[in-house]
């Protein structure tokens, strides 16, 4: 599993720790195939190989980073001392340092597969073709693709510390996303549809393809509805979405510097009983999977909230001693060029037990939410304010009527946490840090005409 | 960066296997950032990233491949891989000839930020932090950001072009939370400029702590936004952010291109009230969006899109302009040496109309106050989008009364561009963006003055 080259690396730089001072080397190499088909073309087809390093140094409580996306001798050193230099000037904080081992193994991950390594590039061109393709034969009213995409991504990273903490992991990853453009008289709607997979032979074109053209025609004709209060029913995409902010939320970082709105309801209930959130990058299932965390310690199955009532925290190593207990294994990083913090992996909620239509069977009055937009400019995970722009269809009478665009919904974090009614058993892994599943939320205002 | 013998024989091995076109865009990238958070210096960080992105256009494939390492070797390297990705059959050999290096532009730096020592940044940050502080026990947390870089590009093609820029932004950032019987609220200031260390003495940052705190402070007693369409007048800078998602995507052409706009087919049509003339122009000196040559050399261009309510034309990078036989206009960028460029905005505004400000709220019996907006998103397609206001309040009686908490605001482009009917005299350019498009991120600036639509759907939870 290990690749003996980043981690030699690695170490090579911590060893150049001396007194007084402690330092992490974090190492990642990813090789990028990006593919995009158009009108039965090939539009671009880019392959790109990226490596770099990012040195962590803390000297007397004082931390320092630097980055360099170049692993030869002289860049690791020149980077090694402008991370030292960039120590004097951090503050002191007696909690400060990098991760040492704890005694945790990491679980027995294989996310790596040959299969992608020896995919012929010709392959991966006609998946990309094939999902145009896909995309315009799934309905006549699908008149464009705006994109159809195969990419792919083999990493493989390392990080060591001169406590001792030596890890490194390899994975590949490999996905289709097609955006469709249907169009009825001189309307036209857009969707998206995606596969993804450790290895190309786990992708489905046809599936990718249906949906998109699913998502789009199913809103051609959607108009602007009046303002009302009702029951939304996120589909799991949307619930995902969601998800991540609230694993935000619930971050050691938020809490202790009074950033989170969960800080001081440890063991309170938060949300409806029939919520239970985890966070588990240990599921092979998962995207997202990973045995070791951004700072190299094992990654462990954190459960966050238990039947509605909060349970715990996400902890790095630098949050936990502040905050007096374990790291949970949650330190994430973007890449080399950034230094570690606080997050989730792997969100997941313990799913229910009926589907989505049945669930929408039961809703008199309601919305299926299919898409939002805008999470970045009108969530607010630190207020709670929760405002979102909105497509999907209305629910009448437990059944989806009239497609509905141009409309808001709006709430609090808070609220609709404690306003959920039902969770779906349609769980799903997607492209990002958390599952799908269908998410039923009552009393939520639909802001439109 | 590159010798121009060195950059000829890396294009004739990218046109080898008979491309229509070559380019190398070599990139050399330093930046410096130090943050505070929580009272402390968290972290002081420097970055070096430099490599060649090489793009190789045979028919309508594009193919590309990105190196770090620029010697001879990986140069030749990446345009192998990348006349591979674009092959075609033919072939036969081409050369090229680029002439000398076109003379950098001047750079309009007065202060290098990479000759001002680490500590006098630092400094910037706790003074901010004890500014912020000073507003009172209500602010109980606070984060500064300061942030440099240096970005010099080389851009060099199988036309002959060999041209680059030096590109110089520093930026800083204020936030604060302030705790209150109702909870906690965020307040956020900011301010970027294509400059150098100079920066500092156009902006005070111990003031932009205390408006920050401020802003978090005067939200503690908002009320619920409301919901439904009403009348919403921006404060000025902040429209920019709505024009640039209400129309300023739907005029990229790339999207044009593939009917992916509400805005396709439409030059020469009225799209917006004639009050309206909307403009992007990358030779803004100083501002945020602004450069010398964008990612492809073409120089940076003032482009009228809609003049007088009229539309006069899309934004342009290279690829899309030579299929429709005319030039770029200088929107082609990308956010780094490992990406494809694409048509870019750059500081995208409307100018100033003749109407105060202070009549356009007085006029209007009521609605919505939007004084600092927070970013927005837009589906070009259908023209749906939507913009978060994170300063705001009602207006009631022609006056601006209570502060509402924030929310996305949602409407339709084409819908909302001909719902303009005042416009301001107080010109004023907007806070420091990224614009994200296609997974890229740029820097983008923009700008309006006072401005208000007739109706907007303000996505609140109050009646």
């Amino acid at each position: 599993m290990a690749e003996p080259g980043l981690l030699e690396i690695a170490e090579r730089v911590v060893g150049w720790a001396g007194a007084g001072f402690d330092v992490e080397a974090f190492v990642a190499h990813e090789q990028e195939t990006e593919i995009r088909a158009y009108q039965g073309e090939v539009e671009s087809l880019t392959v790109a190989s990226s490596m770099g390093v990012g040195v962590r140094v803390v000297r007397d409580g004082r931390q320092g980073f630097a980055y360099a996306a170049a692993l030869d001798d002289e860049t690791l050193r020149e980077t090694f001392d402008e991370a030292l230099d960039n120590s004097r000037f951090g503050s002191v904080d007696e909690f400060a340092g990098v991760a040492e081992p704890d005694g945790v193994e990491p679980a027995s991950l294989d996310l790596y597969r040959s299969e992608l390594v020896d995919f012929p590039t010709e392959d991966k061109v006609a998946l990309a073709l094939e999902l145009e393709r896909a995309t315009l034969a799934a309905d006549p009213r699908v008149t464009g693709v705006e994109s159809a995409d195969y990419a792919d991504s083999v990493y493989e990273g390392a990080v060591a510390t001169s406590r001792g903490v030596t890890a490194s992991a390899r994975e590949t990853g490999c996905y289709l996303v097609a955006y469709s453009l249907a169009s009825d008289d001189d309307e036209t709607q857009t969707g998206f549809g995606f596969s993804v997979g450790r290895h190309p032979g786990e992708l489905s074109a046809e599936t990718a393809g249906a949906d998109a053209a699913d998502r789009a025609t199913r809103l051609l004709g959607a108009a602007k509805a009046p303002t009302r209060r009702l029951t939304v029913v996120l589909d799991p995409y949307v619930t995902a979405r969601l998800l991540g902010i609230v694993g935000a939320t619930l971050s050691g970082d938020a809490v202790l510097k009074g950033r989170s709105l969960f800080a001081d309801r440890m063991h309170e209930a938060v949300a409806a009983p029939s919520l239970t959130l985890v966070d588990d990058a240990t599921d092979p299932d998962a995207f997202t999977a990973s045995a070791i965390d951004a700072e190299g310690l094992a990654t462990r199955r954190v459960p966050l909230i238990n039947d509605g009532v909060l349970q715990a925290f996400l902890y790095d190593t630098y949050t936990a001693r502040r905050a007096g207990v374990a790291s949970t294994g949650s330190a994430v990083r973007g890449g080399f060029k950034g230094t570690p913090g606080v997050g989730a992996h792997a969100l997941r909620l313990t799913p229910g037990t009926r589907s989505q239509p049945e669930i929408v069977a039961d809703i008199d009055d309601g919305l299926l939410v299919q898409g939002v937009t805008g999470l970045h400019s009108g969530v607010n995970a630190v207020s709670g304010d929760f405002s979102v722009g909105a497509e999907g269809l209305r629910i009448r009478d437990g059944e989806t009527a009239e497609p509905i665009r141009e409309v808001t919904i709006a709430s609090t974090i808070q609220r609709l946490l404690m306003d959920v009614t039902e969770v779906g058993s349609d769980l799903e892994w997607l492209p990002m840090s958390a599952a799908g599943v269908t998410l039923a939320v009552a009393d939520v205002t639909m802001s439109g005409s | 960066m590159l010798e121009a013998d060195l950059v000829n024989r890396t294009l004739a091995a990218a046109m080898r296997t008979g491309a229509d076109f070559a380019e190398i865009f070599a990139e050399d990238r330093r930046s410096a950032s130090a943050i505070l958070d929580d009272g402390r210096v968290e972290e002081v960080v420097s970055g070096r990233d430099r490599g060649a992105g090489i793009r190789v256009v045979a028919g309508d494939t594009t193919g590309f491949a990105h190196t770090a390492d620029l010697s001879e070797s990986g140069l030749a390297s990446a345009a192998g891989a990348a006349a591979a990705a674009a092959r075609r059959g033919g072939g036969g050999t081409r050369t090229v000839a680029v002439s000398a290096l076109q003379t950098p532009r001047r750079l309009q730096v007065r202060v290098p930020p990479e000759e001002v020592p680490k500590d006098r940044k630092v400094a910037l940050l706790t003074a901010a932090d004890a500014a912020a502080r000073s507003a009172g026990g209500a602010i109980t947390q606070v984060s500064a950001r300061y942030g440099d870089g240096r970005r010099r590009i080389l851009v060099a093609d199988s036309d002959g072009l060999f041209t680059s820029d030096d590109q110089v932004r520093t930026l800083f950032s204020v936030s604060c939370v302030a705790t209150g019987d109702t909870g906690m609220q965020t307040g956020r200031e900011s301010a970027g400029r294509t400059v150098g260390f100079e920066l500092f003495d156009l902006y005070d940052v111990e003031e932009m702590a205390r408006r920050a705190s401020q802003r978090a402070l005067t939200k503690l007693t908002a009320r619920p936004a409301p919901s439904g369409e009403m009348p919403v007048v921006v404060g000025p800078g902040g429209g920019g952010v709505l024009f640039h998602e209400a129309c300023g995507h739907g005029l990229e052409a790339d999207l044009v291109a593939k009917s992916a706009s509400v805005f396709a087919g439409r030059v020469g049509e009225t799209v917006a009230a004639p009050m309206v003339t909307l403009i992007d122009d990358g030779t803004m000196a100083g501002e945020w969006g602004h450069y010398g040559i964008d990612d492809e050399g073409k120089p940076a261009a003032r482009n009228v899109l809609i003049s007088d309510g009229v539309l006069t034309d899309y934004m342009w990078d290279r690829l899309r302009a030579r299929k429709e036989g005319r030039a770029s206009s200088g929107n082609g960028r990308r956010q780094s040496y490992q990406h494809l460029p694409m048509v870019r905005m750059t500081n995208t505004y409307i100018d100033n109309g003749d109407a105060d400000p202070g009549d356009i709220v007085a006029d209007t019996s009521h609605g919505v106050y939007v004084a600092q907006l927070g970013g927005g998103q837009v589906n070009t397609a259908t023209g749906d989008f939507v913009f978060g206001m994170t300063e705001a309040y009602l207006i009631e009686n022609g006056r601006i009364t209570a502060p509402i908490r924030e929310g996305n605001l949602i409407g339709n482009g084409p819908e909302v561009l001909t719902r303009i009917d005042a416009l301001g005299n107080d010109f004023a350019m907007g806070s420091p963006g990224t614009c994200g498009k296609d997974g890229q991120g740029v820097p983008v600036g923009d700008g309006t003055p006072t401005l208000r639509v007739t109706a907007l759907t303000v996505g609140g939870t109050a009646a």
